[in-house]
């Protein structure tokens, strides 16, 4: 449930035992769901292959990709690509039918699949791909979803325990799949750590039909429209981002933020009221209810810090929030602190750096 | 033409506080809303309904009092609400949600003609999961179209529907076949204010109230609690991280230079990170 219709726990259920049908029982492995799209693969695919991993090793069993897609070099790569990300092995289904993504082609696909080879625990990119899948596939399976997960576990009893954000991301809950099989469960696009890439030419591919064809698939693609503004996407995967809160007060404030970025080739973003306000590009947004973000630098002006922010930062590596209240929340969380008023620290800051960063400060630097 | 939108009674968890010693949610006085994305989902039905004729139905499942939102939903112009609550719904995860309103959605259709299409907002801002709404269509056995920003065309006469919806990368032009379920973008239309002769109208209409029985829920064991392989075993407060932020003192520099030093002090391969990135700009 991810959310119980009530929201509270459920407290009959929290010493609910394992009792896993015979049938269950033979349900091994852990598999992660390549997300491809248009010959591209989503990073999230990796970062989830990264936890993956961790809990094959713990479980004691191999770790697979599934990779669906078009026949052809596109799909072949993923598979390959997917064994310098830790697979053992990967499983592909490769069909012209599948060029595009359709949840009827795609459902088919991983249910077979899944019904054929049956693992025991299954995870997906909480995308908008990833998410319309999943929730079809375990529909169709019966069996559990947890969504959005920050945490992903093996307990002393070889159960998936899967943390999520609950009540607005208030809280934390751990949630478990007992009694049915697959465990499944999605997972933002950077709320996991990329593992690193280790060269490994070799895995074994396991091939498996479609049993599908053009005409049995109702809905077609008519166009597809590329986003224009590319920028927008690279939020989720920028090194440096800057974001501005409610702190700096009107829309022409808001220019600083995009002005240091700037300078810093930075990604900008903003806390959720900016939104509403309609100042900034939902696509902006970062934290629960927009993006995951894990910079290297992260420089927020003017925001307060709440929970749900918080939770789409906790991945950053540095910090730095510029805030006139000393007791703001942020300063909970935030690695360097400045108790400053931002509308006017920001332009210094821009103007620092830019000398800093200029080319004739690297060559003395660099000499 | 018939349309059931599928709707949610949240609480308005922007006034949700946790308290901070028992880390128990305190839910007293705080008020409850519909659901903010299946706004647009509604407003999408009626554009329809208003275009191409026929009704509007609003489902909802939960308590008794869940009724507000649905003759919310009637002032807006929804031509009909029903709403599924028995105490054998509660504590049901997005599985077995999904089981008891396909089973409510397949007695409307019976009782009040069949479904051309099923709506509900992209997600919930209680849940989350945007699974409830996939969890429907599959259950129907209706075709699936998810993170709809446009409903483009549609031809009744001819059962097929054309619609824009968000991917990863771009948008998807789609054409598919009635009846289906879409999940609705937020932000994707202007939602109506409720006018006040709905108003007048919703505070007089029944309500229909149906129990798991009067749906004609055929296994009660895939209900609520009993009915969702998913089991909340623990909720727990974040770990707030121990060490509080290093205070950048300028002491008498200009801040923003005291700040820029403090950052390389604490990360030093940063600097030469923002040359290479800086670079480009
Ligand atoms: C279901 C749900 C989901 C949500 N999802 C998100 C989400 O994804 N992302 C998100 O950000 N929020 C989200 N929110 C909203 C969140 O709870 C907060 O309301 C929001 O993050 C606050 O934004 P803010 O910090 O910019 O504004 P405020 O809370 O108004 O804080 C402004 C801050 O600026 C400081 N300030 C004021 N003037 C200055 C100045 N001149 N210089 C420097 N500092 C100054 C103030 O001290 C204050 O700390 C969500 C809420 C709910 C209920």
């Amino acid at each position: 449930m991810s959310q119980p219709a009530k929201p509270a726990p459920p407290a009959g259920r929290a010493n609910a035992k394992k009792e896993l049908s015979e049938h269950f029982k033979q349900y091994k492995h852990v598999w992660v769901f390549v997300e491809q799209e248009r010959g591209h693969v989503h990073p999230v695919s990796w970062e989830l292959m990264g936890s993956g991993r961790r809990l094959a090793d713990k479980l004691g069993v191999e770790l697979a990709a599934v990779v669906i897609g078009p026949a052809g070099e596109a799909t072949s790569a993923a598979a390959a690509e997917s064994f310098c990300y830790g697979a053992d092995l990967a499983y592909i289904v490769a069909d012209d039918v599948l060029t595009d993504y359709r949840n009827e082609s795609y459902t088919k696909a991983l249910t077979d699949l899944v019904n054929t080879y049956k693992p025991e625990i299954l995870l997906l990119g909480a995308t908008t791909l990833g998410r319309d899948l999943a929730g079809a596939v375990a529909t169709t399976l019966l069996t559990g979803l947890t969504a959005d997960c920050t945490e992903l576990e093996v307990d002393a009893d070889n159960s998936l325990a899967a943390t999520r954000p609950t009540f607005g991301g208030s809280l934390l809950c751990t949630i478990y799949t007992l009694n049915f099989r697959p465990q499944m469960a999605t997972v933002r696009p950077r709320v996991m750590e990329m593992p690193e890439r280790v060269e490994k030419p070799v895995g074994r591919i396991i091939e498996f039909p479609l049993g599908m064809v053009e005409d049995d698939i109702v809905t077609k693609i008519l166009a597809f429209v590329p986003d224009r503004d590319k920028a927008t996407s690279n939020l989720a995967y920028a090194d440096i981002v800057v974001a501005g809160g409610m702190g700096l007060n009107s829309l022409e404030n808001f220019q600083l933020v995009r002005q240091l970025a700037g300078v810093l080739g930075a990604e900008y973003g903003c806390s959720r009221p900016l939104v509403q306000k309609g100042w900034v590009s939902a696509d902006r947004q970062i934290g629960q209810t927009g993006k995951t973000i894990r910079p290297k630098l992260y420089i927020a002006a003017g925001i307060s810090g709440a929970i749900q922010h918080r939770v789409g930062v906790d991945g950053a590596d540095l910090i730095v929030a510029i805030n006139t209240d000393k007791n703001a929340p942020i300063f909970d969380f935030a690695h360097l602190a400045i108790v400053t008023d931002a509308i006017r620290l920001l332009p210094a800051l821009t103007e620092a750096f830019r000398k800093r960063l200029s080319p004739h400060t690297r060559d003395r630097i660099a000499s | 033409m018939h349309i059931v939108v599928c709707i949610k009674q949240v609480p308005d968890s922007a006034q949700i506080r946790v308290h901070p010693v028992t880390n128990t949610i305190m839910r007293q006085g705080v008020p409850t809303i519909i659901n903010p994305y299946d706004l647009f989902a509604l407003e999408e039905a009626l554009r329809l309904r208003d275009k191409f004729g026929g009704e509007v139905t609003v489902l909802t499942m939960g308590p008794p009092s869940a009724e507000d939102s649905l003759r919310k939903a009637l002032t807006f112009g929804a031509n009909r609400a029903v709403l599924l609550t028995d105490r054998f719904f509660a504590g049901a995860d997005t599985l077995a949600t999904s089981y008891a309103l396909a089973s409510a959605i397949r007695k409307i259709g019976a009782t009040y003609g069949e479904p051309d299409i099923v709506f509900t907002g992209k997600q919930t801002i209680d849940g989350d999961t945007a699974q409830v709404g996939p969890g429907i269509c599959k259950r129907l056995d209706f075709l699936q179209l998810t993170y709809v920003s446009k409903v483009a065309s549609l031809d009744l006469a001819g059962r097929s529907i054309e619609v824009e919806r968000r991917s990863e990368g771009g948008v998807q032009v789609l054409r598919s076949r009635l009846p289906c379920l879409i999940t609705m973008l937020e932000g994707t239309n202007e939602v109506r204010r409720g006018t006040m002769l709905n108003a007048l109208n919703a505070a007089r209409a029944e309500v229909v109230k149906w129990s798991a029985q009067d749906a004609g829920v055929e296994d009660i064991s895939k209900c609520g609690l009993r009915g969702s392989p998913t089991v909340v075993k623990r909720v727990f407060a974040p770990t707030a991280r121990s060490e509080k932020a290093v205070v950048v003192e300028p002491a008498g520099r200009p801040p923003a230079d005291a700040l820029i030093d403090e950052i390389f002090k604490l990360r030093p391969k940063l600097e030469a990170d923002m040359f290479e990135l800086a670079r480009g700009f």
